[in-house]
Protein backbone atom coordinates (compact mmCIF):
# COMPACT_ATOMS: atom_id res chain seq x y z
CA UNK A 1 0.00 0.00 0.00
CA UNK A 2 3.03 2.24 0.61
CA UNK A 3 3.87 2.23 -3.10
CA UNK A 4 0.22 2.77 -4.03
CA UNK A 5 0.01 5.64 -1.58
CA UNK A 6 3.07 7.34 -3.08
CA UNK A 7 1.45 7.14 -6.53
CA UNK A 8 -1.69 8.76 -5.13
CA UNK A 9 0.31 11.57 -3.46
CA UNK A 10 2.24 12.13 -6.69
CA UNK A 11 -1.00 12.54 -8.63
CA UNK A 12 -2.32 14.77 -5.86
CA UNK A 13 0.75 17.05 -5.95
CA UNK A 14 0.77 17.15 -9.74
CA UNK A 15 -2.91 18.12 -9.87
CA UNK A 16 -2.42 20.94 -7.40
CA UNK A 17 0.63 22.21 -9.29
CA UNK A 18 -1.07 22.53 -12.71
CA UNK A 19 -4.53 23.79 -11.67
CA UNK A 20 -6.04 26.32 -9.31
CA UNK A 21 -6.91 24.80 -5.94
CA UNK A 22 -10.68 24.58 -6.35
CA UNK A 23 -10.40 22.90 -9.77
CA UNK A 24 -7.77 20.44 -8.56
CA UNK A 25 -9.98 19.47 -5.64
CA UNK A 26 -12.89 18.93 -7.98
CA UNK A 27 -10.85 16.87 -10.45
CA UNK A 28 -9.46 14.80 -7.60
CA UNK A 29 -12.96 14.06 -6.29
CA UNK A 30 -14.11 13.04 -9.76
CA UNK A 31 -11.06 10.80 -10.20
CA UNK A 32 -11.64 9.06 -6.88
CA UNK A 33 -15.32 8.62 -7.69
CA UNK A 34 -14.36 7.08 -11.04
CA UNK A 35 -11.97 4.66 -9.38
CA UNK A 36 -14.63 3.59 -6.88
CA UNK A 37 -17.22 3.29 -9.64
CA UNK A 38 -14.90 1.12 -11.71
CA UNK A 39 -13.84 -1.11 -8.85
CA UNK A 40 -17.28 -1.64 -7.44
CA UNK A 41 -19.24 -2.17 -10.61
CA UNK A 42 -16.82 -5.01 -11.35
CA UNK A 43 -16.86 -6.19 -7.74
CA UNK A 44 -20.67 -6.17 -7.84
CA UNK A 45 -20.58 -8.37 -10.92
CA UNK A 46 -18.29 -10.82 -9.16
CA UNK A 47 -20.60 -10.82 -6.14
CA UNK A 48 -23.42 -11.84 -8.49
CA UNK A 49 -21.24 -14.66 -9.78
CA UNK A 50 -20.36 -15.68 -6.22
CA UNK A 51 -24.02 -15.71 -5.30
CA UNK A 52 -24.85 -17.95 -8.25
CA UNK A 53 -22.04 -20.38 -7.55
CA UNK A 54 -22.82 -20.52 -3.83
CA UNK A 55 -26.51 -20.99 -4.55
CA UNK A 56 -25.64 -23.84 -6.88
CA UNK A 57 -23.48 -25.52 -4.26
CA UNK A 58 -26.24 -25.22 -1.68
CA UNK A 59 -28.61 -26.92 -4.09
CA UNK A 60 -26.14 -29.67 -5.12
CA UNK A 61 -25.69 -28.13 -8.54
CA UNK A 62 -22.53 -26.87 -10.22
CA UNK A 63 -23.48 -23.37 -11.30
CA UNK A 64 -22.16 -21.26 -14.18
CA UNK A 65 -18.74 -22.64 -15.12
CA UNK A 66 -18.56 -22.23 -18.88
CA UNK A 67 -17.66 -18.61 -19.68
CA UNK A 68 -14.01 -18.13 -18.80
CA UNK A 69 -12.16 -20.18 -16.22
CA UNK A 70 -14.76 -21.62 -13.80
CA UNK A 71 -17.33 -19.17 -15.17
CA UNK A 72 -15.42 -16.10 -14.02
CA UNK A 73 -16.56 -14.05 -17.02
CA UNK A 74 -20.20 -15.17 -16.89
CA UNK A 75 -21.57 -12.06 -15.17
CA UNK A 76 -19.42 -9.81 -17.37
CA UNK A 77 -21.11 -11.36 -20.37
CA UNK A 78 -24.49 -10.89 -18.69
CA UNK A 79 -23.74 -7.23 -18.07
CA UNK A 80 -22.72 -6.74 -21.70
CA UNK A 81 -25.94 -8.40 -22.78
CA UNK A 82 -27.99 -6.14 -20.50
CA UNK A 83 -26.11 -3.09 -21.84
CA UNK A 84 -27.05 -3.95 -25.40
CA UNK A 85 -30.72 -4.63 -24.63
CA UNK A 86 -33.56 -2.29 -25.47
CA UNK A 87 -34.87 -0.13 -22.66
CA UNK A 88 -38.59 -0.77 -22.65
CA UNK A 89 -41.18 0.83 -20.44
CA UNK A 90 -44.91 0.93 -19.87
CA UNK A 91 -46.87 3.40 -21.93
CA UNK A 92 -48.61 5.14 -19.04
CA UNK A 93 -45.55 5.21 -16.81
CA UNK A 94 -44.50 8.49 -15.25
CA UNK A 95 -41.49 8.80 -17.53
CA UNK A 96 -39.42 11.19 -15.45
CA UNK A 97 -39.69 9.29 -12.16
CA UNK A 98 -39.47 5.98 -13.99
CA UNK A 99 -36.09 6.92 -15.42
CA UNK A 100 -34.92 8.55 -12.20
CA UNK A 101 -35.56 5.58 -9.88
CA UNK A 102 -32.60 3.32 -10.85
CA UNK A 103 -30.14 6.17 -10.36
CA UNK A 104 -31.46 6.84 -6.86
CA UNK A 105 -30.84 3.23 -5.95
CA UNK A 106 -27.39 2.84 -7.46
CA UNK A 107 -26.09 6.27 -6.39
CA UNK A 108 -27.05 5.81 -2.76
CA UNK A 109 -25.40 2.43 -2.59
CA UNK A 110 -22.22 3.81 -4.20
CA UNK A 111 -22.25 6.82 -1.88
CA UNK A 112 -22.23 4.57 1.14
CA UNK A 113 -19.06 2.91 -0.15
CA UNK A 114 -17.15 6.18 0.22
CA UNK A 115 -17.02 6.07 4.00
CA UNK A 116 -16.05 2.43 4.37
CA UNK A 117 -12.43 2.02 5.55
CA UNK A 118 -10.81 -0.73 3.51
CA UNK A 119 -7.52 -0.11 5.22
CA UNK A 120 -5.86 2.76 7.04
CA UNK A 121 -4.97 4.54 3.79
CA UNK A 122 -7.68 3.27 1.46
CA UNK A 123 -10.50 5.33 2.92
CA UNK A 124 -12.07 7.89 0.62
CA UNK A 125 -14.13 10.00 3.00
CA UNK A 126 -13.42 9.79 6.73
CA UNK A 127 -16.14 11.94 8.29
CA UNK A 128 -16.74 12.15 12.00
CA UNK A 129 -20.37 11.03 11.66
CA UNK A 130 -19.48 7.87 9.65
CA UNK A 131 -21.99 5.41 11.09
CA UNK A 132 -24.74 8.00 11.12
CA UNK A 133 -24.00 8.84 7.47
CA UNK A 134 -24.18 5.14 6.53
CA UNK A 135 -27.53 4.65 8.26
CA UNK A 136 -28.91 7.79 6.62
CA UNK A 137 -27.66 6.91 3.13
CA UNK A 138 -28.79 3.29 3.23
CA UNK A 139 -32.38 4.36 3.82
CA UNK A 140 -32.42 6.77 0.87
CA UNK A 141 -32.17 3.81 -1.49
CA UNK A 142 -35.71 2.83 -0.64
CA UNK A 143 -36.93 6.09 -2.18
CA UNK A 144 -35.66 4.82 -5.51
CA UNK A 145 -37.53 1.57 -5.00
CA UNK A 146 -40.73 3.42 -4.07
CA UNK A 147 -40.34 5.72 -7.08
CA UNK A 148 -39.76 2.79 -9.40
CA UNK A 149 -42.76 0.89 -8.10
CA UNK A 150 -45.04 3.91 -8.18
CA UNK A 151 -44.07 5.28 -11.58
CA UNK A 152 -44.18 1.91 -13.38
CA UNK A 153 -47.97 2.08 -13.30
CA UNK A 154 -48.10 -1.62 -12.52
CA UNK A 155 -49.98 -3.04 -9.55
CA UNK A 156 -47.36 -5.67 -8.78
CA UNK A 157 -44.60 -3.10 -8.87
CA UNK A 158 -46.63 -0.85 -6.56
CA UNK A 159 -47.31 -3.65 -4.07
CA UNK A 160 -43.63 -4.56 -4.09
CA UNK A 161 -42.58 -0.98 -3.54
CA UNK A 162 -45.04 -0.48 -0.68
CA UNK A 163 -43.81 -3.65 0.98
CA UNK A 164 -40.29 -2.34 0.62
CA UNK A 165 -41.32 0.87 2.34
CA UNK A 166 -42.87 -1.01 5.24
CA UNK A 167 -39.86 -3.24 5.55
CA UNK A 168 -37.25 -0.52 5.44
CA UNK A 169 -39.07 1.77 7.89
CA UNK A 170 -39.30 -1.12 10.35
CA UNK A 171 -35.84 -2.61 10.04
CA UNK A 172 -34.04 0.72 9.83
CA UNK A 173 -34.74 0.99 13.57
CA UNK A 174 -33.05 -2.30 14.34
CA UNK A 175 -29.99 -1.51 12.28
CA UNK A 176 -29.62 1.87 13.95
CA UNK A 177 -30.15 0.57 17.46
CA UNK A 178 -27.83 -2.42 17.08
CA UNK A 179 -25.10 -0.14 15.75
CA UNK A 180 -25.84 2.27 18.59
CA UNK A 181 -25.17 -0.54 21.05
CA UNK A 182 -21.67 -0.78 19.65
CA UNK A 183 -21.25 3.00 19.57
CA UNK A 184 -21.64 2.89 23.36
CA UNK A 185 -18.42 0.88 23.40
CA UNK A 186 -16.46 3.01 20.96
CA UNK A 187 -17.70 6.43 22.01
CA UNK A 188 -17.28 7.74 18.45
CA UNK A 189 -19.11 7.58 15.15
CA UNK A 190 -16.00 8.01 13.01
CA UNK A 191 -15.22 4.70 11.33
CA UNK A 192 -11.43 5.06 11.48
CA UNK A 193 -11.60 5.70 15.21
CA UNK A 194 -13.98 2.78 15.70
CA UNK A 195 -11.22 0.60 14.25
CA UNK A 196 -8.60 2.27 16.44
CA UNK A 197 -10.65 1.30 19.51
CA UNK A 198 -10.64 -2.33 18.34
CA UNK A 199 -6.85 -2.60 18.52
CA UNK A 200 -7.48 -3.78 22.08
CA UNK A 201 -9.87 -6.55 21.00
CA UNK A 202 -12.60 -6.68 18.40
CA UNK A 203 -15.85 -5.14 19.56
CA UNK A 204 -17.68 -8.46 19.41
CA UNK A 205 -15.13 -9.75 21.97
CA UNK A 206 -15.02 -6.53 23.99
CA UNK A 207 -18.77 -6.41 24.36
CA UNK A 208 -19.23 -10.21 24.58
CA UNK A 209 -22.92 -11.19 25.18
CA UNK A 210 -24.71 -7.93 24.26
CA UNK A 211 -22.36 -7.51 21.29
CA UNK A 212 -23.24 -10.99 20.00
CA UNK A 213 -26.94 -10.21 20.39
CA UNK A 214 -26.43 -6.90 18.62
CA UNK A 215 -24.56 -8.68 15.83
CA UNK A 216 -27.39 -11.20 15.36
CA UNK A 217 -29.96 -8.42 15.25
CA UNK A 218 -27.79 -6.45 12.85
CA UNK A 219 -27.45 -9.38 10.47
CA UNK A 220 -31.21 -10.06 10.49
CA UNK A 221 -32.07 -6.40 9.97
CA UNK A 222 -29.31 -6.02 7.39
CA UNK A 223 -30.66 -8.90 5.38
CA UNK A 224 -34.07 -7.26 5.51
CA UNK A 225 -32.55 -3.94 4.48
CA UNK A 226 -31.07 -5.42 1.32
CA UNK A 227 -34.42 -7.00 0.39
CA UNK A 228 -32.93 -10.47 0.20
CA UNK A 229 -34.57 -13.75 1.11
CA UNK A 230 -36.01 -14.55 3.64
CA UNK A 231 -37.14 -10.89 3.54
CA UNK A 232 -37.50 -10.73 -0.25
CA UNK A 233 -41.23 -10.12 -0.27
CA UNK A 234 -40.40 -6.92 -2.10
CA UNK A 235 -39.47 -8.94 -5.16
CA UNK A 236 -41.27 -12.18 -4.30
CA UNK A 237 -41.01 -13.87 -7.70
CA UNK A 238 -43.83 -16.27 -6.91
CA UNK A 239 -46.29 -13.52 -5.97
CA UNK A 240 -45.37 -10.29 -7.72
CA UNK A 241 -43.46 -11.15 -10.84
CA UNK A 242 -40.33 -9.24 -9.95
CA UNK A 243 -41.84 -6.66 -7.59
CA UNK A 244 -40.74 -3.07 -8.02
CA UNK A 245 -38.50 -3.74 -11.02
CA UNK A 246 -41.08 -5.71 -13.02
CA UNK A 247 -41.23 -3.08 -15.74
CA UNK A 248 -37.53 -2.36 -15.99
CA UNK A 249 -35.28 -3.85 -18.62
CA UNK A 250 -31.74 -3.62 -19.89
CA UNK A 251 -29.33 -1.41 -18.02
CA UNK A 252 -31.94 0.07 -15.69
CA UNK A 253 -32.73 -3.39 -14.44
CA UNK A 254 -28.99 -4.05 -14.12
CA UNK A 255 -28.68 -0.98 -11.88
CA UNK A 256 -31.28 -2.34 -9.48
CA UNK A 257 -29.63 -5.72 -9.57
CA UNK A 258 -26.13 -4.34 -9.03
CA UNK A 259 -27.34 -2.05 -6.25
CA UNK A 260 -28.79 -5.03 -4.39
CA UNK A 261 -25.44 -6.78 -4.41
CA UNK A 262 -23.42 -3.68 -3.54
CA UNK A 263 -25.85 -3.09 -0.67
CA UNK A 264 -25.20 -6.60 0.53
CA UNK A 265 -21.48 -5.88 0.42
CA UNK A 266 -22.02 -2.63 2.33
CA UNK A 267 -24.04 -4.30 5.05
CA UNK A 268 -21.32 -6.93 5.44
CA UNK A 269 -18.63 -4.24 5.36
CA UNK A 270 -20.33 -2.22 8.11
CA UNK A 271 -20.62 -5.36 10.22
CA UNK A 272 -16.94 -6.07 9.61
CA UNK A 273 -15.98 -2.55 10.63
CA UNK A 274 -18.15 -2.31 13.68
CA UNK A 275 -18.03 -5.86 15.04
CA UNK A 276 -14.98 -7.63 13.62
CA UNK A 277 -12.23 -5.05 13.68
CA UNK A 278 -12.32 -3.89 10.07
CA UNK A 279 -8.89 -4.24 8.47
CA UNK A 280 -7.22 -5.34 11.71
CA UNK A 281 -5.74 -8.81 11.51
CA UNK A 282 -6.74 -11.37 14.15
CA UNK A 283 -4.36 -11.11 17.17
CA UNK A 284 -2.35 -8.55 15.19
CA UNK A 285 -0.44 -11.25 13.27
CA UNK A 286 0.23 -9.08 10.21
CA UNK A 287 0.39 -5.70 11.93
CA UNK A 288 3.82 -5.01 10.42
CA UNK A 289 2.49 -5.24 6.85
CA UNK A 290 -0.23 -2.58 6.69
CA UNK A 291 -1.33 -3.22 3.09
CA UNK A 292 -2.60 -6.69 4.11
CA UNK A 293 -5.42 -4.77 5.80
CA UNK A 294 -7.40 -4.77 2.55
CA UNK A 295 -7.09 -8.54 2.39
CA UNK A 296 -8.28 -9.03 5.97
CA UNK A 297 -11.14 -6.63 5.39
CA UNK A 298 -12.23 -8.47 2.25
CA UNK A 299 -11.93 -11.90 3.89
CA UNK A 300 -14.11 -10.85 6.82
CA UNK A 301 -16.61 -9.10 4.55
CA UNK A 302 -16.89 -12.02 2.17
CA UNK A 303 -17.43 -14.40 5.09
CA UNK A 304 -20.36 -12.25 6.21
CA UNK A 305 -21.62 -12.05 2.63
CA UNK A 306 -21.47 -15.83 2.56
CA UNK A 307 -23.51 -15.91 5.77
CA UNK A 308 -26.18 -13.78 4.09
CA UNK A 309 -26.18 -16.10 1.09
CA UNK A 310 -26.52 -19.04 3.47
CA UNK A 311 -29.60 -17.33 4.95
CA UNK A 312 -31.01 -16.76 1.51
CA UNK A 313 -30.75 -20.33 0.34
CA UNK A 314 -31.99 -21.86 3.61
CA UNK A 315 -34.93 -19.90 4.94
CA UNK A 316 -38.40 -19.59 3.40
CA UNK A 317 -39.89 -16.16 2.78
CA UNK A 318 -41.79 -14.45 5.60
CA UNK A 319 -45.34 -13.11 5.28
CA UNK A 320 -45.85 -9.38 5.76
CA UNK A 321 -47.45 -9.85 9.19
CA UNK A 322 -44.64 -12.17 10.28
CA UNK A 323 -42.13 -9.62 9.06
CA UNK A 324 -43.67 -6.90 11.19
CA UNK A 325 -44.13 -9.19 14.19
CA UNK A 326 -40.47 -10.14 14.07
CA UNK A 327 -39.37 -6.53 14.04
CA UNK A 328 -41.77 -4.79 16.39
CA UNK A 329 -42.41 -7.58 18.90
CA UNK A 330 -39.03 -9.28 19.00
CA UNK A 331 -36.07 -7.40 17.55
CA UNK A 332 -36.95 -3.92 18.79
CA UNK A 333 -37.64 -4.77 22.48
CA UNK A 334 -34.60 -7.06 22.62
CA UNK A 335 -32.53 -4.33 21.08
CA UNK A 336 -33.65 -1.70 23.58
CA UNK A 337 -32.97 -4.04 26.53
CA UNK A 338 -29.63 -4.88 24.92
CA UNK A 339 -28.59 -1.23 24.84
CA UNK A 340 -29.36 -0.91 28.56
CA UNK A 341 -27.36 -4.06 29.31
CA UNK A 342 -24.43 -2.76 27.27
CA UNK A 343 -24.57 0.57 29.08
CA UNK A 344 -24.57 -1.23 32.42
CA UNK A 345 -21.61 -3.35 31.35
CA UNK A 346 -19.62 -0.28 30.42
CA UNK A 347 -20.66 1.46 33.63
CA UNK A 348 -19.55 -1.53 35.69
CA UNK A 349 -16.40 -1.82 33.50
CA UNK A 350 -17.21 -5.45 32.64
CA UNK A 351 -15.99 -5.30 29.06
CA UNK A 352 -13.12 -7.55 27.96
CA UNK A 353 -9.99 -5.67 26.88
CA UNK A 354 -6.61 -7.09 26.06
CA UNK B 1 -42.69 -17.46 29.23
CA UNK B 2 -44.02 -18.17 25.76
CA UNK B 3 -42.14 -15.16 24.45
CA UNK B 4 -38.67 -16.43 25.32
CA UNK B 5 -39.35 -20.04 24.36
CA UNK B 6 -40.51 -18.66 21.00
CA UNK B 7 -37.19 -16.93 20.53
CA UNK B 8 -35.29 -20.05 21.62
CA UNK B 9 -37.26 -22.33 19.31
CA UNK B 10 -36.95 -19.88 16.47
CA UNK B 11 -33.18 -19.70 16.72
CA UNK B 12 -32.91 -23.48 17.21
CA UNK B 13 -34.97 -24.31 14.12
CA UNK B 14 -33.16 -21.72 12.01
CA UNK B 15 -29.81 -23.22 13.00
CA UNK B 16 -31.11 -26.72 12.23
CA UNK B 17 -32.06 -25.56 8.76
CA UNK B 18 -28.70 -23.88 8.28
CA UNK B 19 -26.86 -27.03 9.31
CA UNK B 20 -28.79 -29.05 6.72
CA UNK B 21 -27.96 -26.66 3.88
CA UNK B 22 -24.42 -26.33 5.23
CA UNK B 23 -23.96 -30.07 4.84
CA UNK B 24 -25.23 -29.84 1.29
CA UNK B 25 -22.82 -27.01 0.61
CA UNK B 26 -19.85 -29.03 1.85
CA UNK B 27 -20.83 -32.12 -0.13
CA UNK B 28 -21.71 -30.32 -3.34
CA UNK B 29 -18.33 -31.16 -4.90
CA UNK B 30 -18.91 -34.90 -4.89
CA UNK B 31 -22.68 -35.05 -4.79
CA UNK B 32 -23.58 -32.58 -7.53
CA UNK B 33 -26.49 -33.95 -9.50
CA UNK B 34 -25.81 -31.77 -12.54
CA UNK B 35 -24.68 -33.73 -15.59
CA UNK B 36 -22.30 -31.72 -17.77
CA UNK B 37 -23.80 -33.44 -20.76
CA UNK B 38 -21.76 -33.05 -23.94
CA UNK B 39 -18.54 -33.41 -21.92
CA UNK B 40 -19.46 -36.63 -20.17
CA UNK B 41 -21.20 -38.21 -23.13
CA UNK B 42 -19.04 -41.34 -22.97
CA UNK B 43 -19.66 -42.04 -19.31
CA UNK B 44 -23.20 -40.73 -18.94
CA UNK B 45 -25.59 -43.44 -17.79
CA UNK B 46 -29.28 -42.69 -17.68
CA UNK B 47 -31.33 -44.02 -14.80
CA UNK B 48 -33.28 -47.27 -15.13
CA UNK B 49 -36.74 -45.79 -15.44
CA UNK B 50 -35.75 -43.22 -18.04
CA UNK B 51 -38.17 -43.16 -21.01
CA UNK B 52 -36.04 -42.44 -24.02
CA UNK B 53 -37.64 -44.41 -26.83
CA UNK B 54 -39.41 -47.74 -27.39
CA UNK B 55 -37.06 -50.50 -28.46
CA UNK B 56 -37.51 -54.19 -29.29
CA UNK B 57 -34.65 -56.25 -27.91
CA UNK B 58 -33.31 -59.10 -30.02
CA UNK B 59 -31.25 -62.00 -28.75
CA UNK B 60 -28.05 -63.33 -30.32
CA UNK B 61 -29.98 -65.50 -32.81
CA UNK B 62 -31.72 -62.41 -34.16
CA UNK B 63 -34.98 -63.47 -32.51
CA UNK B 64 -37.52 -61.11 -30.93
CA UNK B 65 -40.48 -61.85 -28.67
CA UNK B 66 -43.25 -60.11 -30.63
CA UNK B 67 -46.13 -62.39 -31.59
CA UNK B 68 -47.95 -59.70 -33.54
CA UNK B 69 -50.96 -59.65 -31.24
CA UNK B 70 -51.38 -55.90 -31.92
CA UNK B 71 -52.37 -55.10 -28.33
CA UNK B 72 -49.84 -52.34 -28.30
CA UNK B 73 -51.25 -50.87 -31.48
CA UNK B 74 -54.73 -50.80 -29.93
CA UNK B 75 -53.44 -49.39 -26.64
CA UNK B 76 -51.51 -46.57 -28.24
CA UNK B 77 -53.54 -43.34 -27.84
CA UNK B 78 -52.15 -41.57 -30.91
CA UNK B 79 -51.29 -44.21 -33.50
CA UNK B 80 -47.58 -44.25 -32.89
CA UNK B 81 -47.31 -48.00 -33.41
CA UNK B 82 -48.27 -49.66 -36.65
CA UNK B 83 -47.85 -53.40 -37.12
CA UNK B 84 -47.77 -54.81 -40.62
CA UNK B 85 -48.40 -58.51 -40.27
CA UNK B 86 -48.58 -61.48 -42.47
CA UNK B 87 -49.63 -65.13 -42.34
CA UNK B 88 -46.80 -67.57 -42.74
CA UNK B 89 -46.44 -71.33 -42.48
CA UNK B 90 -45.25 -72.45 -39.08
CA UNK B 91 -42.39 -74.95 -39.52
CA UNK B 92 -43.22 -77.19 -36.56
CA UNK B 93 -46.99 -77.54 -36.91
CA UNK B 94 -47.33 -76.82 -40.61
CA UNK B 95 -50.32 -74.58 -40.05
CA UNK B 96 -50.81 -71.04 -41.14
CA UNK B 97 -49.86 -68.59 -38.35
CA UNK B 98 -49.84 -64.80 -37.79
CA UNK B 99 -46.41 -63.19 -37.63
CA UNK B 100 -45.09 -59.65 -37.87
CA UNK B 101 -43.58 -58.32 -41.02
CA UNK B 102 -42.72 -54.82 -39.84
CA UNK B 103 -43.19 -53.27 -36.39
CA UNK B 104 -43.32 -49.58 -37.31
CA UNK B 105 -42.75 -47.05 -34.55
CA UNK B 106 -43.24 -43.30 -35.21
CA UNK B 107 -40.98 -41.67 -32.64
CA UNK B 108 -42.16 -38.23 -33.74
CA UNK B 109 -45.68 -39.02 -32.54
CA UNK B 110 -44.79 -40.89 -29.36
CA UNK B 111 -45.66 -39.18 -26.07
CA UNK B 112 -43.70 -41.73 -23.99
CA UNK B 113 -46.87 -42.70 -22.10
CA UNK B 114 -45.72 -46.31 -21.88
CA UNK B 115 -49.14 -47.93 -22.37
CA UNK B 116 -47.76 -50.20 -25.13
CA UNK B 117 -45.07 -51.54 -22.85
CA UNK B 118 -47.52 -52.09 -19.99
CA UNK B 119 -49.93 -53.95 -22.22
CA UNK B 120 -47.48 -56.23 -24.05
CA UNK B 121 -48.16 -59.82 -22.90
CA UNK B 122 -44.78 -61.16 -23.98
CA UNK B 123 -42.51 -58.25 -22.97
CA UNK B 124 -41.40 -57.84 -26.55
CA UNK B 125 -40.91 -54.08 -26.33
CA UNK B 126 -39.33 -52.03 -23.57
CA UNK B 127 -37.86 -48.59 -22.80
CA UNK B 128 -34.55 -47.67 -24.36
CA UNK B 129 -32.12 -45.25 -22.72
CA UNK B 130 -31.11 -43.36 -25.84
CA UNK B 131 -32.25 -39.73 -25.87
CA UNK B 132 -30.16 -38.25 -28.67
CA UNK B 133 -32.97 -38.35 -31.17
CA UNK B 134 -32.54 -35.12 -33.09
CA UNK B 135 -32.28 -35.63 -36.85
CA UNK B 136 -32.36 -33.37 -39.89
CA UNK B 137 -35.00 -35.40 -41.72
CA UNK B 138 -38.19 -36.37 -39.95
CA UNK B 139 -38.54 -39.60 -41.91
CA UNK B 140 -35.61 -40.85 -39.84
CA UNK B 141 -37.94 -40.81 -36.84
CA UNK B 142 -40.12 -43.53 -38.35
CA UNK B 143 -38.43 -46.71 -37.36
CA UNK B 144 -38.87 -50.42 -37.98
CA UNK B 145 -38.18 -51.99 -34.66
CA UNK B 146 -37.78 -55.64 -35.71
CA UNK B 147 -34.47 -56.23 -37.39
CA UNK B 148 -34.47 -57.52 -40.96
CA UNK B 149 -34.62 -61.31 -41.11
CA UNK B 150 -35.55 -61.65 -37.46
CA UNK B 151 -38.12 -64.15 -36.30
CA UNK B 152 -40.11 -65.04 -33.24
CA UNK B 153 -38.23 -66.57 -30.37
CA UNK B 154 -39.46 -70.17 -29.90
CA UNK B 155 -41.46 -70.82 -26.74
CA UNK B 156 -42.83 -67.31 -26.33
CA UNK B 157 -46.38 -68.29 -27.19
CA UNK B 158 -46.52 -71.29 -24.85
Amino acid sequence: MKYGLSVITTIHDWLYSVMPEWLAGLVEMILIAMVYLGIFSVAGLFLVLLERRVAAWFQLRIGPNRVGFQGLLQTMADALKLLSKELTGTQKADKFLYNLAPYFVIITSLMALAVIPFTAEFHAFDINIGVFFLIAISSIGVIGILLGGWSSNNKYALIGAMRSGVQTISYELSIGLSLLTMILLTGTLQLSEIIEVQKSGWLIVQGHIPAVIAFMIYMIAGTAETNRAPFDLVEAESELGAGFHTEYSGMKFAYFFLAEFINMFIIAAIATTVFFGGWLSPFGITESIPWLGVLWFLIKTLLLVFLMMWFRWTFPRLRVDQLLTLEWKYLLPINLVNIVIMALLIWGNLIIKF
Amino acid sequence: MGYFSNIYNGIKTLLTGMSVTGKYFLHSRKGAITQQYPDNRDTLKMFDRFRGEVIMPHDENNEHRCTGCQKCEIACPNGTIEIIWDRGIDETTGRKKKKIDQFIYHLSMCTMCGLCIDVCPTDAIEWGQNFENSVYDRTALTRVLNLPGSKLQPGVED
